[in-house]
């Protein structure tokens, strides 16, 4: 792998080089409207002089709606009586431009690669994903409400980044990890990190922030139908409000609902987000409700999480970047739901 | 000395004790400690034992009548959607309320949501509660490890620093402006009773909305908004919003759009906020769960205004009144009426 040093002013002048070609994306750390012309929710994007501004922990919005848009365009048709296309479905034109995503923090990163496995063949993810590139920047410090190393990720993980930044004494030394790091480094006349600095990662990496999901592994070996039933989930369903805010800032929270808008006779098929937290997620046609308690709809989203997602996949679906917990209205932390999980007998 | 509040928990933990014991009640709703600072637990707490889980503080901010309908089926006996109320009185549940969590029980009586002899309500003076948001904003981005209050101050801790704060100046702004902090409605009192507030004008930032010209209040809404996510944790926090499918929910006929357009989002809000016109109490919960930050709770406290203004009414004062929008004197103003003068120019 190739590793670079890069100073702060080197930093900002790359940025500038990227949006000359490419839609350049940093994370608003204020209040920002939710939709924009072309940007996702909580990021803006960089085309002037603005440098690059950093908070301690995950980015207020996770990048999750770079590659799962609230909404995403599938179709659109017009229902106009004599139009040529009348009833033709189309694809809508999508921008080939390269969206570089820069602030991205290892835990968001891992989440797009978690993502992923129940995408592997969703053409609309994976096209999203063909143009975008992360750029990330590991976790000199973390809050208390991170967890990243639990669920098997690390403060210091450069996995599903592009291009990894990690701060040195006097810049940052930057890990390009994959074909597209290679053609956003391209052209640029960078000096080759030196190895002691390579090698100070090396040892950060293998003891502040090394990935130890070894107590929550053995939760892949509980039988379900005793997580399920665990009485746990009854306080839990009883506080719970049923909103859909922990699903909606997660990351990994993947769920979508499929529907047709018509204004004035021009029609678009959407996919928008869905929450598992929402009675009309498993509302079946014929009026019946196989989650029609707040509790199933609670449960649902742990077990998801914890248990389901696991025993399909192979990890977990959660990287541990802590913002239910932060933003949950009740204070219900996923923490305390898998410590009551891993006691349950 | 201990301070108020912990004289405050330490009653409601000996009253939901002895309420359970006694078999008085099934279930004490109240809070529990939270897991970071500044955060509480809605907690059903149904045995003796689990009382001393009970906790009051400054950053009780839920509205717990929330809770209240669903809690009170919880203890009633299992029966099927047909078969019949069973004979005999239903067991009862308590409730710790202050000035507006009260309030919305009286509109939760008179609206039948819950029967008045089942419930009794643990009433608490409130002292405001503390908005997060605003202690956060004080320390920009430095993170707060832990928070301790006393009476009139916080002090506020982090890594490598240790701050004391004024309360009053992180009160949330709902708070600032109540007039009635005591319960209007109290079964067994906890601590000391509050006064009614003077409030030279509990409008205040409604009116400076207001001030606004057209178009500068359109732009606030619009920004205003912008940032909605569409969780609707304004709504489910919210105990007035009890509909079992409410209309953004209902698919046959859909009402609203379901993504980010920002005609839906709006819509979503004027008629939430429409929706508790009469009722809402002002207790800021909506605007105090919403991750965004969102101010929506000035849609309510408009409504608030008009009805007070309209009608002389203000919401959930007196169980035995009727509602404001669902009843009518001769005399209510009827400005929309074409024979009036000035009808139809609002302000005429
Ligand atoms: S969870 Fe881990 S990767 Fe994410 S912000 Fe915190 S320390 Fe960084
Ligand atoms: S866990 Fe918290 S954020 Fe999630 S639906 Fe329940 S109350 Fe809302
Ligand atoms: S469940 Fe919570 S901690 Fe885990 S990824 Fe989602 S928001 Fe982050
Ligand atoms: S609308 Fe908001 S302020 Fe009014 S009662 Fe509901 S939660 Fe409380
Ligand atoms: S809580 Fe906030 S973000 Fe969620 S629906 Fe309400 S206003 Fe929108």
């Amino acid at each position: 792998m190739k590793v670079f040093k890069v100073s702060s002013v080197e930093l900002d002048a790359m940025m500038q080089e990227w949006s000359k070609v490419h839609r350049v994306y940093a994370p608003v750390l204020a209040k920002q409207p939710a939709t924009s012309s072309d940007c996702a929710p909580g990021w803006r994007r960089v085309d002037g002089g603005s440098a690059l501004t950093l908070s301690t922990g995950p980015t207020p919005a996770s990048v999750k709606s770079f590659f799962f848009p609230q909404p995403e365009t599938l179709l659109t048709y017009t229902l106009e009586n004599n139009h040529p296309d009348k009833g033709l479905m189309r694809e809508p034109a999508k921008s080939k431009k390269m969206q570089v995503v820069v602030g991205v923090r290892p835990c968001d990163a891992r989440s797009v690669l978690l993502n992923n496995l129940p995408y592997q063949e969703d053409p609309f993810f994976q096209a999203n994903r063909q143009r975008t590139a992360l750029v990330g920047f590991t976790c000199e410090q973390t809050l208390s409400t991170c967890f990243c190393s639990q669920m098997g990720g690390s403060p210091f993980g450069s996995e599903g980044l592009d291009l990894a930044f990690s701060r040195t004494q006097d810049g940052f030394i930057v890990e390009v990890g994959t074909a597209k790091g290679e053609v956003l480094m391209a052209g640029l006349d960078l000096a080759p990190a030196e190895e002691s600095e390579i090698s100070a990662l090396a040892s950060r990496r293998s003891t502040g922030g090394k990935a130890d999901a070894t107590e929550l592994d053995t939760l892949k070996g509980s039988e379900l139908g005793r997580l399920y039933d665990a009485p746990m989930w009854k306080s839990l369903g009883e506080s719970c409000i049923n909103c859909g805010a922990c699903t909606f800032i997660c990351p990994t929270c993947y769920c979508f609902d499929i529907q047709d808008e018509v204004v004035r006779g021009q029609g678009r098929r959407i996919r928008y987000w869905d929450s598992c937290m929402f009675p009309l997620y498993s509302l079946h046609t014929s009026g019946h409700n196989p989650r029609g308690q707040k509790v199933q709809r609670t449960r649902n989203r742990f077990l998801h999480k914890l248990k389901y997602f696991p025993d399909r996949f192979g990890p977990f679906s959660c990287v541990g970047c802590g913002r239910c917990v932060q933003d949950c209205p009740v204070n219900i932390d996923i923490r305390e739901v898998m410590s009551d999980l891993l006691a349950v007998e | 000395m201990p301070t108020i509040n912990e004289t405050v928990s330490e009653e409601i933990r000996a009253q939901a004790r002895k309420l359970l014991e006694d078999g008085t009640v099934a279930a004490v709703i109240g809070y529990g400690s939270g897991s970071l600072p500044m955060t509480v637990k809605p907690l059903v707490v149904r045995s003796p034992e689990d009382c001393r889980k009970l906790i009051w503080n400054t950053f009780c901010v839920l509205n717990l009548a929330n809770y209240l309908p669903a809690t009170l089926k919880s203890v009633e006996p299992p029966r099927g959607p047909r078969d019949p109320k069973p004979e005999g009185p239903l067991p009862k549940v308590a409730i710790c309320a202050t000035g507006c969590w009260s309030r919305s029980i009286v509109v939760q009586i008179q609206e039948h949501q819950v029967a008045r002899d089942r419930v009794v309500v643990l009433g608490v003076g409130s002292r405001g509660m503390v908005s997060r948001r605003k202690v956060e904003a004080l320390f920009g981005g430095r993170e707060i490890l832990a928070v301790e209050e006393g009476d009139h101050d916080l002090i506020i801790q982090g890594a490598d620093f240790s701050e004391t704060i004024n309360r009053w100046d992180v009160v949330r702004d709902n708070c600032q402006t109540c007039t009635h902090p005591d319960p209007v409605l109290v079964d067994v009192r906890i601590g000391e009773p509050v006064s009614e507030r003077k409030n030279p004008n509990p409008f205040i930032q409604v009116d400076a909305l207001e001030q606004k010209s057209g178009d500068g209040r359109w732009a606030w809404f619009t920004e205003e908004f912008a940032t909605c996510i569409r969780c609707y944790a304004c709504r489910n926090a919210c105990p007035l919003c009890y509909c079992p499918t409410c209309f953004v929910d209902d698919a046959k006929p859909q009402w609203v759009g379901k993504s980010l357009d920002a005609v839906d989002t709006g819509l979503f809000h004027i008629l939430r906020a429409y929706h508790c016109a009469g009722r809402c109490t002002d207790c800021g919960t909506c605007e105090t769960v919403c991750p965004k930050g969102i101010n929506m709770r000035m849609l309510t406290k408009k409504l608030n205004k008009d009805v007070l203004n309209l009608y002389g009414i203000e919401a959930g004062m007196q169980p035995d009144a009727p509602l404001p929008l669902t009843t009518y004197a001769m005399d209510d103003p009827q400005q929309f009426m074409a024979n009036e003068p000035g009808s139809g120019k609002e302000g005429k």
